[in-house]
């Protein structure tokens, strides 16, 4: 087997024996970026000196036993919108088309000091605003199954440069699925933890109350590894929870004997894909025959999830994004005529279309005199979302579902009808609002050979749950191959 | 004018605290540094940082609060207001509006008409901005962050004062009970301390409110006094022109003793609050709120009351001591250690009084320790230095803050009571002037006068007045 | 359309997101918009009355930083990504009149 090949943890043991070095590892994972990028372009940023550089220094830790980590050595890469310590962080955006950050995240600082080596910063759409890759400022990623198709966003560079081989890992960040769906597009294991667990600090905001950074894997392994490495109770975050525990990785058992899974009624409605709908299925089954309780049930208000979330998320949108304003970072409009004019250009030109639509959305539901019919109504929603998913869970340990209505769009077929494109979220929104875990694994293909994801949801800090579930599954399937690779 | 009104005037008071952190970063609150040392990640906006609050922020918001006769808000929380400015380095101020931590407070105050009581509306916690510095030179404008994230409470009063009088009278009373908490050293013209006007006018004897204006940049009593007459003055005039008041900022410019609207296009006046997300809510306890009353320093009226009855000193004199907390701990600290607290107090009342008026000073500015002025009590109560020689050392205290036993010392200041000594110079003076001594005894009890000062002026000022007298009189 | 969005609304909104458009883009952003309104109105369906609002997932309170000076000096570092600096400053077009 080919080094990229390797599942994190394999890579992570064969340099902890000696058989290959970090620096080794970083070798070949660029060496793929090079060969594949620059079809796919899932990264915007990749910095092969400092990689190696990197990867030396960490070599050294682990020939002195001072790394003794799974993952040390292991190359990771990492979504544009976490900041790196002058590392471009660009959020494929414009308006942040030169910002060196002067820190870095929290979530970084964990990956480095587990001895993992950042080879690059992966493409996204902008500010995390899309479900298809194909806002960013730098152009779309491709899916790796079908270059003609996307490869589901917002952490679609992410998703493709794991399911492409380009890189063993990566982080991403999840709003509203953007971890979920494009795994499920790419075929790559994907993990939403609990609101509160990864610490945000130095994760440029969208939707502040939703975002959560989270693993993105080849396998359900992989994830709880990543997970355990990045989760932690961060003082610089307020939100930031002191969880009892933070071992993810004791999960890791086939066994669901006992386990009572639900699956929505509501879930399997119209505009699911056939195709989506039967390896889903079949998914459950899977999980039946091992012993698990699965029945189905009624989650309700699951249509009411969209248009809350998108209230909530413009709103916050519109004003963790009005920093980008020329002054401290970032874009300035070349020509412009005193202060407003200089906000007003700086920002129309370094914006794209979606951020903008958002932004605008998002003033709009907060000015004077909508903002109860739109936010607090959406606020209220959001309770009533959370409590019929504390009643669920009363009845079950795991909710089973797709991660997405369909497998992954062709490139150009979304972004003409955006309220569409936001539909397709259906299934992954839900979570962000009531903070919920969610794990996303490939449980097939579709007949044109795309993947196609199976979601876990878990009751708030459950993660344990889904990702013994997952990896249950995960035995009954087998190893799903990377992108193009045969199996 | 044909027509009676009244003015009605509501205050909007920012206080910047006195934490040595900003409010939500741990950045130095100093003045002073060069422009935007004190400044991080968080306190200039930068994307993916976060706030966390600091806990003596609340603790000072309840202290005023509590000091206030506010309820306190168990469960408070932080707002965004969004507005594009430099000077707000993430184009939204972290501050609150829905739950703000203290609400229906009063304060009294006292003006010639009498005491009368001022409502608090509420008290809310904020971030104060940067500074913006204008460039004449490159016609632009520079921020310097430095003081963007600096603490603020914001005091909002009931529309309960009908004067500039009770206005200052108000403001003044805030000030010494924050600087008392020990909260704010409150400076108008530093800008610890800022008072925005919302006034309008209404005839005599009418229900309902007037439209009112907001008037802005007001950074002394003087300033606030003239914009209160100034901005009364506009109201009346459009009222009485049959025009109407538009509710509407203005800005006081205070050399032309005028103010303008501050409007523009682009400024919408629609802040868009909604919960900020990044921060938790603050949950007060009962236990919290007794630790913070508990730790509650005397308050002025509580001194004032304590200093007539424990030391016996003078109404009007127990009102300077304790018109300035600089002042009266001073006065405390000196008692305490010399025992003499009408001593000490006469020469605050007096000698340091008149110093810092001639020096165009306030009480806060006071430099020297009570240790000195408590030994500079004991030398002249002991007699070892007299009067004359006293008022020279506290001079010398008030400037340079020396250490008087030392000095009396080093320049051989001590009175002289060795009568062997004394009554040399003293038989010496009376043959020198044989004239006075006649008059004395011809029943002139002025030449004795004349005699003593000639003793002292021999001995250098530094003779006990008392023994003079004593042996002049024995030797004549 | 039950929702429309005039252009005052549209012009307003500029004014508060300090964004500018194109009369091209205006008139998609209005219509985009207005169904994506029409689509929020239907949580107009859900009796949400005597429903908390509820802005955070978990009801954690009470998380504070002791008033201890941390931070150091970083202005350097802080302005080189700024767009235009002076005298250690960040310079925008002037504010006052």
């Amino acid at each position: 087997m080919e080094w990229m090949e390797m599942t994190a943890a394999e890579l992570g043991k064969k340099i902890q024996a000696g058989e290959l070095t970090a620096v080794e590892a970083a070798k070949a994972a660029l060496a793929k970026i090079k060969e594949k990028d620059a079809e796919l372009n899932c990264f915007v940023t990749v910095d092969e000196e400092d990689a190696l550089a990197r990867a030396a220094r960490v070599q050294e830790k682990i020939e002195s036993k001072e790394l003794t980590g799974p993952l040390a050595g292991v190359p990771v890469a990492v979504k544009d919108n976490i900041c790196t310590e002058g590392v471009l962080t660009t959020c494929s955006s414009k308006i942040l088309y030169n910002f060196k950050p002067t820190y870095s995240a929290e979530a970084a600082l964990r990956l480095e000091a587990a001895g993992m080596v950042m080879i690059g910063k992966t493409n996204m759409d902008e500010f995390a605003m899309g479900s298809t890759t194909e806002t960013s400022f730098f152009g779309p990623t491709r899916n790796p199954w079908n270059t003609e198709h996307v490869p589901g966003g917002s952490s679609g560079g992410s998703c493709a440069a794991v399911a492409a081989g380009e890189c063993t890992c990566a982080l991403g960040s999840d709003t509203g699925g953007s971890i979920r769906q494009p795994s499920s597009f790419c075929g790559v294991t994907g993990l939403k933890p609990t609101y509160g667990t990864v610490s945000r600090y130095g994760l440029i905001a969208y939707g502040s109350s939703l975002d959560q950074i989270g693993p993105i894997a080849r396998d359900v392994t992989d994830c709880a590894l990543l997970l355990e490495t990045i989760a932690s109770h961060d003082k610089k975050d307020s939100t930031s929870i002191a969880r009892d525990s933070y071992d993810f990785t004791s999960a890791l058992k086939d066994d669901v004997k006992g386990m009572r899974i639900g699956i929505p009624r509501d879930y399997f409605g119209d505009g699911l894909d056939p195709e989506v709908a039967a390896a889903v299925r079949g998914a459950a089954e899977a999980l039946k025959d091992r012993g698990a309780v699965v029945e189905e049930f009624d989650l309700s208000l699951v249509d009411y999830a969209i248009p809350a979330y998108y209230v909530i998320a413009s709103a916050e949108a519109s004003s963790n994004l009005a920093r980008f304003d020329g002054v401290k970072y970032g874009y300035r409009a070349e020509e412009y005529e005193g202060l407003h004019n200089m906000y007003k250009k700086s920002r129309s030109e370094g914006f794209g279309e979606e951020v903008k639509r958002r932004i605008m959305l998002g003033s709009f539901v907060l000015s004077s005199g909508y903002y109860d019919a739109y936010y607090l109504k959406a606020l209220r929603t959001k309770a009533l979302i959370r409590q019929a998913f504390d009643r669920a869970f009363e009845k079950y340990d795991v909710i089973l579902g797709p991660a997405a209505p369909t497998t992954a769009p062709r490139l150009g077929e979304s972004l003409s009808d955006p309220l569409k494109m936001y539909l397709g979220d259906i299934y992954t929104i839900s979570a962000n609002l009531a903070g919920l875990p969610g794990i996303c694994l490939p449980c097939g293909t579709d007949s044109r050979g795309l993947p196609i994801g199976l979601q876990l949801l878990g009751d708030c800090f459950q993660e344990k749950k889904i990702i013994q579930a997952a990896y249950t599954y995960e035995g009954v399937r087998g190893r799903f191959p990377l992108a193009g690779q045969r199996q | 004018m044909s027509k009676q009104y009244e003015t009605v005037i509501g205050l909007e008071v920012h206080v910047e605290l006195a934490t040595k952190t900003k409010i939500f970063c741990s950045c130095s609150t100093e003045f002073g540094g060069a422009p935007n040392t004190h400044t991080c990640p968080v306190c200039t906006g930068m994307p993916g940082s976060l706030p966390v609050l600091n806990k003596k922020v609340v603790e000072y918001a309840m202290a005023v609060g509590l000091a206030t006769n506010c309820q306190i808000t168990r469960h408070c929380k932080f707002d965004r207001k969004n507005y594009f400015y430099p000077d707000n380095p993430q184009n939204y101020q972290i501050s609150q509006l829905y739950a703000p931590i203290c609400r229906n407070g009063y304060v009294e105050i006292e003006t010639e008409s009498g005491s009368k009581k001022v409502g608090i509306h509420e008290i809310h916690m904020e971030e104060d901005a940067g500074k913006l510095i204008h460039d004449e030179w490159e016609d632009c404008s520079l921020v310097d962050y430095n003081r963007s994230g600096v603490p603020l409470i914001e005091i909002v009063s009931e529309p309960d004062m009908r004067s500039a009088e009770e206005v200052i009278a108000y403001l003044d009373k805030l000030r010494l009970i924050i600087q008392y908490l020990g909260a704010s050293d409150c400076k108008l013209q530093e800008g610890s301390m800022r008072a925005d006007v919302n006034l309008s006018v209404r005839e005599v004897g009418a229900k309902e409110f007037g439209t009112r204006t907001e008037m802005k940049n007001l950074n002394s009593f003087k300033a606030i006094g003239r914009a209160i007459e100034g901005e009364r003055a506009r109201q009346i005039e459009l009222l009485e022109e049959g025009k109407q008041v538009i509710q509407e900022t203005r800005r006081w410019d205070d050399n032309k003793e005028a103010s303008h609207a501050m409007r523009s296009k682009e400024d919408a006046q629609d802040y868009r609050y909604f919960p900020e997300p990044d921060l938790v809510p603050v949950d007060i306890s009962e236990e919290w709120i007794e630790e913070v009353r508990s730790r509650q320093p005397e308050l002025r009226t509580e001194k004032l009351i304590r200093y007539k009855e424990e030391f016996d000193i003078p109404e009007y004199d127990a009102e300077i001591l304790t018109g300035s907390k600089q002042m009266a701990d001073l006065f405390e600290a000196a008692t305490a250690l010399c025992g003499k607290p009408k001593k000490v107090s006469n020469w605050l009342m007096v000698e340091t009084m008149r110093l810092l008026k001639e020096n165009g000073q306030e009480p806060e500015d006071l430099k020297f320790s009570p240790e000195h002025l408590a030994k500079l009590v004991d030398l002249a109560d002991a007699g070892s230095i007299n009067s004359t020689v006293a008022k020279e050392v506290f001079e010398h205290i008030f400037y340079e803050d020396i250490d008087p036993e030392a000095y009396v010392e080093e320049k051989g200041l001590k009175t002289v009571n060795d009568e062997g000594a004394l009554r040399e110079t003293v038989e010496r003076v009376i043959a020198a002037n044989p004239q006075s001594v006649a008059d004395y005894k011809g029943g002139k009890e002025k030449a004795l006068g004349f005699l003593v000062g000639q003793t002292m002026k021999e001995m250098k000022g530094k003779a006990n007045p008392g023994m003079v007298n004593q042996i002049l009189k024995e030797l004549l | 359309m039950a929702n429309i969005i005039s252009d005052e609304t549209m012009e307003y909104v500029g004014i508060l997101a300090k964004l500018e458009l194109s009369d091209a883009e205006k008139e998609a952003a209005k219509r985009d918009m207005g169904r994506m309104l029409d689509y929020i109105d239907k949580l107009n369906e859900l009796d949400t009355s005597g429903v908390e609002p509820m802005s955070h997932v978990f009801p954690v309170s009470n998380v504070f930083r002791e008033d201890v000076v941390e931070n150091g000096d970083e202005h350097e570092k802080m302005l080189a990504n700024a767009p235009k600096v002076k005298d250690g400053m960040y310079q925008v077009p002037k504010t006052v009149e």
